[in-house]
């Protein structure tokens, strides 16, 4: 039997693939060839110049640089809740299982009002770390936290279910092989895990250096100092800088779909094994 | 008595070499619980305390604005509109994707998939670039006097781009595990195409459709970057309730800020709770169609 000359008596594929194709170019295919066509008539110095001011490599550098840290910190953290919520019980393990997906459900204005009353000097936490001299709002700090919250899920999301499909054979036959546990896990669990933290973690960052409700509120906006790449879109926005401000989204749209890119790579590595 | 049966049983369930040491799922346990409450509790508890400082009539008094009523009113207004119209084409891009086989269906999933990678301001400026005044669009609109930027039909544009993969990237994977078979015999017996899809289909994935719709309304009530670009924060005109929650915190109306982000911290919760009803409904339903076909 030739799959390829399977006959499909089900009716619909020219509606459902005409609808499916329209709709996409209309609501996403070209309004994003807008921001890459408006760059194009802007010229290689002008469009160079746009993205390589000093005020937008410093916006680089806080993107990127603090979405990586954040990345990387629920790239522990991430891995922790999730061994624990794939591998222990404890009292109310239902809910705390249900309440990661918090920042996913949570709009990110809301998330970044509440970071920034908590972490201001007079907040909840902001006022046990002011006497150790540690200002968190309206510094990058406080845009880790807040880049923290948005990726947590991801990064738990991803390796949970891998975890708890981890086959315990293996990891029985290393320990009866004369492996202690710590030996079993750096050996026999991490390489079995790692594509989809990888996953997790850069999905986690791809998110970060996007993201823009959470982080406006905690980040104090200062030029140089405390202002994120989505955020000088929107001051150059507001400035009517049109081609700057495109110049900027290319970047950033270059950016995200070499992320996406690197996903779909990881996922395919991580559903061989 | 009662502790030792459970230690012996447990010691019997025990695999060897798959436990970890007691003190380390301790500290494990401990350091996660810890994380989660200072990262997610903590927070979701200060939008509510925040909101409530100064009493629960200053929360209550904080709803009779009309700029508040107006920005929920538009909410739910841009939700009704973008949750149905992310609906539709999900449902058909999972058909088109699920039952039939053609060339490049993993580029065209892959593109369905692109708005989640997109910086939500680039979502709200590509739109500028599109309806602006100074975009393609943007003479011909004005000719013809419409305005799509900093008006309704922008904000609405532009949360169907955010929300777009929600509801197909549920149902693409479910729908192609179902298979074609249920539907193929439903054609041959007879039906026709619609019959099939809400007899057959709809049934099948009501539960992944809902959890789609669900996650798809939290965001499209909840999206604050792409309708800030493209919103022009018009005061009980074009504020959605992310934006006035924004303005209200930039006036230092703290308690009034914090009770209208209450609003969406509720909804937060409840789509939470919906969400994991849904998980718990689809699994059991799951279970319960593949018992008899097992051995």
């Amino acid at each position: 039997m030739n799959p390829s000359r399977k006959t499909n008596v089900l009716p619909g594929f020219g509606l459902s693939m005409g609808f499916t194709i329209t709709y996409l170019c209309l609501i996403v295919l070209i309004p994003l060839s807008a921001a890459f066509l408006k760059t194009a008539t802007m010229g290689w110095p002008a469009f160079w110049e746009a993205i390589s001011a000093p005020r937008v490599l410093a916006s680089y550098r806080l993107s990127f640089g603090v979405s990586a840290i954040a990345a990387l910190v629920n790239g522990v953290f991430g891995f922790i809740v999730a061994w624990v919520l794939a591998r222990y019980t404890f009292p109310a393990k239902k809910l705390v299982d249900a309440f990661v997906d918090l920042p996913f459900a949570l709009p990110t204005a809301v998330a970044g009002i509440a970071l920034t009353a908590i972490y201001a000097e007079n907040g909840w936490i902001g006022s046990l770390l002011a006497p150790l001299g540690i200002k968190v709002a309206f510094k990058p700090l406080g845009i880790g936290i807040a880049l923290i919250f948005i990726g947590l899920p991801f990064v738990v999301r991803t390796l949970q279910p891998i975890i708890e499909d981890l086959d315990a054979d293996v990891e029985e036959a290393a320990a009866s092989l004369g492996a202690t546990r710590a030996q079993t896990f750096f050996r026999v669990v991490l390489p079995a895990v790692l594509p989809a933290w990888l996953t997790g973690v850069a999905m986690a960052f791809a998110r970060a250096v996007g993201e823009f409700g959470s982080v406006v509120f905690i980040s104090g906006n200062m030029p140089m100092k405390t202002e994120i790449t989505p955020l000088l879109i929107i001051t150059k926005l507001e400035q009517y800088d049109y081609a700057g401000a495109t110049a900027l989204a290319v970047v950033m749209l270059v950016a995200s779909f070499a992320l996406l890119l690197l996903i779909n790579l990881l996922q395919a590595w991580s559903a061989r094994r | 008595m009662a502790g030792i049966v459970s230690r012996l049983s447990h010691r019997g369930a025990r695999r060897p070499g798959t436990t970890d040491p007691a003190w380390v799922r301790w500290a494990l346990t401990a350091t996660a619980l810890l994380f989660l409450a200072v990262m997610l509790f903590v927070p979701l508890v200060a939008v509510f305390a925040e909101a409530l400082r100064k009493g629960v009539a200053a929360y209550l008094e904080s709803f009779g604005d009309p700029d508040a009523l107006a920005a929920i009113r538009l909410t739910l207004l841009t939700a009704a509109i973008a949750v149905p119209a992310n609906v539709v084409f999900g449902v058909a891009a999972a058909w088109a994707i699920a039952k039939f086989e053609f060339r490049g269906k993993n580029v065209l999933i892959t593109l369905i998939d692109l708005p989640f990678a997109v910086s939500p301001v680039v979502s709200g400026l590509i739109y500028v670039l599109v309806f602006g005044a100074q975009g393609w669009l943007g003479p011909w609109l004005m000719e013809h006097d419409i305005t799509i930027i900093f008006a309704v039909p922008g904000i609405v544009l532009a949360t169907v781009f955010v929300t777009f993969p929600f509801v197909a990237r549920e149902l693409i994977p479910l729908m192609q595990a179902q298979g074609t078979e249920e539907e193929e015999s439903a054609i041959v017996l007879g039906a026709n195409g619609w019959q099939t899809f809400w007899n057959v289909t709809l049934p099948n994935i009501k539960w992944g459709l809902l959890y789609g719709v669900i996650l798809c309304n939290a965001r499209a009530m909840g999206e604050f970057g792409a309708v800030s670009v493209v919103s022009g924060h018009i005061r009980g005109m074009t504020n959605t309730i992310p934006l006035h929650v924004e303005i209200l915190y930039n006036e230092y109306q703290f308690v009034a800020a914090f009770a209208v982000a209450s609003l969406l911290a509720l909804l937060a919760l409840l789509t939470l709770g919906i969400k994991n009803i849904v998980e718990w409904r689809a699994h059991t339903a799951l279970s319960a169609e593949t018992k008899p076909e097992s051995p």
